[in-house]
């Protein structure tokens, strides 16, 4: 929006080593910040599991953060509560682009065995985007570390980091 | 520079989304500097209605979803709603049964408490502990894994009975992991007692004595902290509690120090409960046959959970699906305690102490109603149903935009 005046030009040489460097250095620390919108815990717990040393996905740089401002990726566990909603689209939208969700758990998905009770309005897609799935009740850590490598490798392809941006 | 009465205070808020919560609850902090002058919760984020849905389901399919209330002991809410249950349909549940149901509920035990252990030193800035006490607990994973097939929703009850035995394999397997996790807790035990960095943030913490913790009704490992002398598996045993009674575990500090103490040394009691449950596992069938319908009436159940007392009320109507299951978790009782507690502490211990009482929002969260005129008046059940009827009716046709 801000350069509507300027002519769109095809990427100049630095211009290209620029995005190389940008998407290289988002590959080696994809930061984490994880929302629960109505789970049991039951997934929260699998994904704390995940960053611990068993499982360690802090080798791939992956690292849970507090602020949503410093984050590329949302994990969402559970089914969205009616309550619950407008904090999870204001955590998504306060995130910088180019940003990633990743739903993990049945009830994410669709809702779960909570499909249908009276404050549950829906799963994650529902409210805002989502990049990867990751099934289960709740999913194995291997599942969830499987999330991220498919996300890393998500983010190595650089053209569509800029189409996200744009 | 300021008279003192002209200061304006500043409040804090933490929360729905904040690093020091795993679970989203609200909480506004007035602070006076440093300290901290009042408190206000704000719970309900995670409510999703699960008791209104219990009365659509039929009695096993509700087993699934009580389990789900919380993904920390869904163990121990199937058992209390299997326990409700069965005493409605007057079947008596062979003694196996029941003490794999206690076995189950205390390797929960540990492994709710090592959880606990890993986030509260993580909320005082220790993560080295926080790593290695959720290391130390996929031990206690792995025999959860081996028993059942999966980590975190075991399923081990079904209404009139359990799904799985233990065989001589398996108990190997868990006697083996037990003296792991009894040398790990010892450790512990001795970190969270000598490690004088920590002490800072324990010692003299957010006390509260034995008169202070009954006014405000609090239960379980923080009541026990504080010498409140209860749980329910020696007050009211059920499954195998009553045949093998439990040592209890008193501290009489009252402070964040006794509550990490009190957690620490029942992971001990519990690895010696579990060797003596599985020396004398007695032998029977594993279930008994369970009607589809349940007798009319009304049954209550009580049970100990990691955090405290769980209990449930179970209403049939002779149906395949209950009138009314009510649940109070230990949450709900010992949250209230944090508004009490956090008064003249630093704001920075605040997340030691909310995570001292160790929430779990997931099995606590409900909706409230405030009356805004100020009235008080007591509803009858028919008159709350139908209120219920009305209000969800309208929820349910209303666009969700």
């Amino acid at each position: 929006m801000t350069n509507g005046n300027v002519p769109q030009k095809a990427p100049g040489l630095w211009q290209k080593v620029l995005d190389r460097v940008k998407t290289w250095s988002r590959t080696q620390s994809p930061w984490l910040i994880h929302f629960n919108s109505g789970s049991c815990n039951g997934c929260d717990i699998e994904i704390l599991a995940t960053l611990t040393p068993r499982y360690d996905a802090e080798r791939f740089g992956v690292q849970l953060h507090g602020s949503p401002r410093h984050a590329d990726i949302l994990i969402c566990t559970g089914p969205v509560t009616r309550q619950a909603r407008e904090r999870l689209l204001r955590t998504y939208e306060q995130m910088p682009n180019p940003k990633f969700v990743v739903a993990v758990g049945a009830c994410a998905i669709t809702g779960g065995v909570f499909a249908g009770c009276y404050n549950v309005i829906g799963h994650i897609d529902e409210v805002i985007p989502v990049d990867v799935y990751v099934p289960g009740c709740p999913p194995r850590p291997e599942a969830i570390i499987d999330a991220l490598v498919i996300l890393l490798q998500k983010l190595a392809a650089g053209p569509k980091i800029e189409e996200a941006a744009s | 520079m300021t008279q003192p009465a002209n200061r304006k205070r500043f409040t804090v808020p933490i929360g729905p989304q904040h690093p020091a919560l795993k679970e989203p609850g609200h909480f506004a902090f007035d602070v006076d500097g440093e300290i901290v002058q009042s408190a206000s919760v704000r719970l309900g984020y995670a409510h999703r209605g699960i008791e209104k849905a219990t009365e659509s389901r039929t009695w096993v399919q509700n087993l699934y979803l009580l389990e789900r209330i919380c993904g920390i002991c869904s163990h121990i809410h199937a058992t209390a709603y299997c326990l409700g249950v069965e005493k409605l349909a007057q079947v008596e549940v062979p003694p196996r049964a029941q003490a794999i149901r206690s076995l189950v509920a205390e390797l929960e035990r540990i492994h709710s408490h090592l959880l606990w252990l890993g986030v509260a030193a993580h909320e005082s800035g220790f993560d080295t502990l926080f790593m290695y006490s959720w290391r130390d607990r996929e031990t206690v994973m792995n025999i959860l894994e081996v028993m059942t097939g999966n980590r975190v929703h075991y399923s081990a009850n079904v209404l009139g009975g359990v799904k799985y035995d233990v065989d001589d394999q398996q108990a190997a397997t868990i006697r083996e992991g037990l003296d792991f996790l009894e040398e790990r807790t010892l450790h512990y035990l001795e970190v969270v007692s000598t490690d004088s960095l920590f002490l800072q943030r324990t010692r003299n913490i957010g006390v509260m004595d034995r008169e202070a913790a009954q006014l405000s009704g609090v239960i379980g490992p923080t009541g026990r902290a504080s010498n409140v002398q209860r749980d329910v598996r020696l007050d009211s045993p059920y499954a195998a509690y009553a045949d093998h009674p439990i040592t209890p575990v008193y501290e009489t500090t009252g402070d964040l120090l006794a509550r990490f103490v009190v957690r620490l040394r029942e992971q001990l009691t519990s690895i010696d409960y579990i060797r003596m449950l599985l020396d004398h596992l007695p032998n029977s069938p594993l279930t008994t046959r369970m009607p589809r319908r349940v007798k009319a009436g009304e049954a209550i159940s009580r049970v100990e959970a990691p955090r405290g007392e769980l209990f449930y009320y179970i209403k049939s109507n002779g149906g395949d699906m209950p009138d009314r299951i009510h649940v109070r978790t230990p949450t709900l009782c010992n949250i209230a305690s944090v508004a009490q507690l956090v008064i003249g502490q630093h704001l920075a211990d605040v997340p030691m102490i909310l995570v001292g009482i160790d929430p779990c929002f997931s099995c606590n969260d409900r909706t409230s109603v405030i009356c805004q005129d100020g009235q008080r008046d007591m509803w009858d059940w028919a008159r709350l149903r139908q209120y219920g009827i009305d209000h969800y009716g309208t929820h349910y046709t209303k666009d969700l935009g």
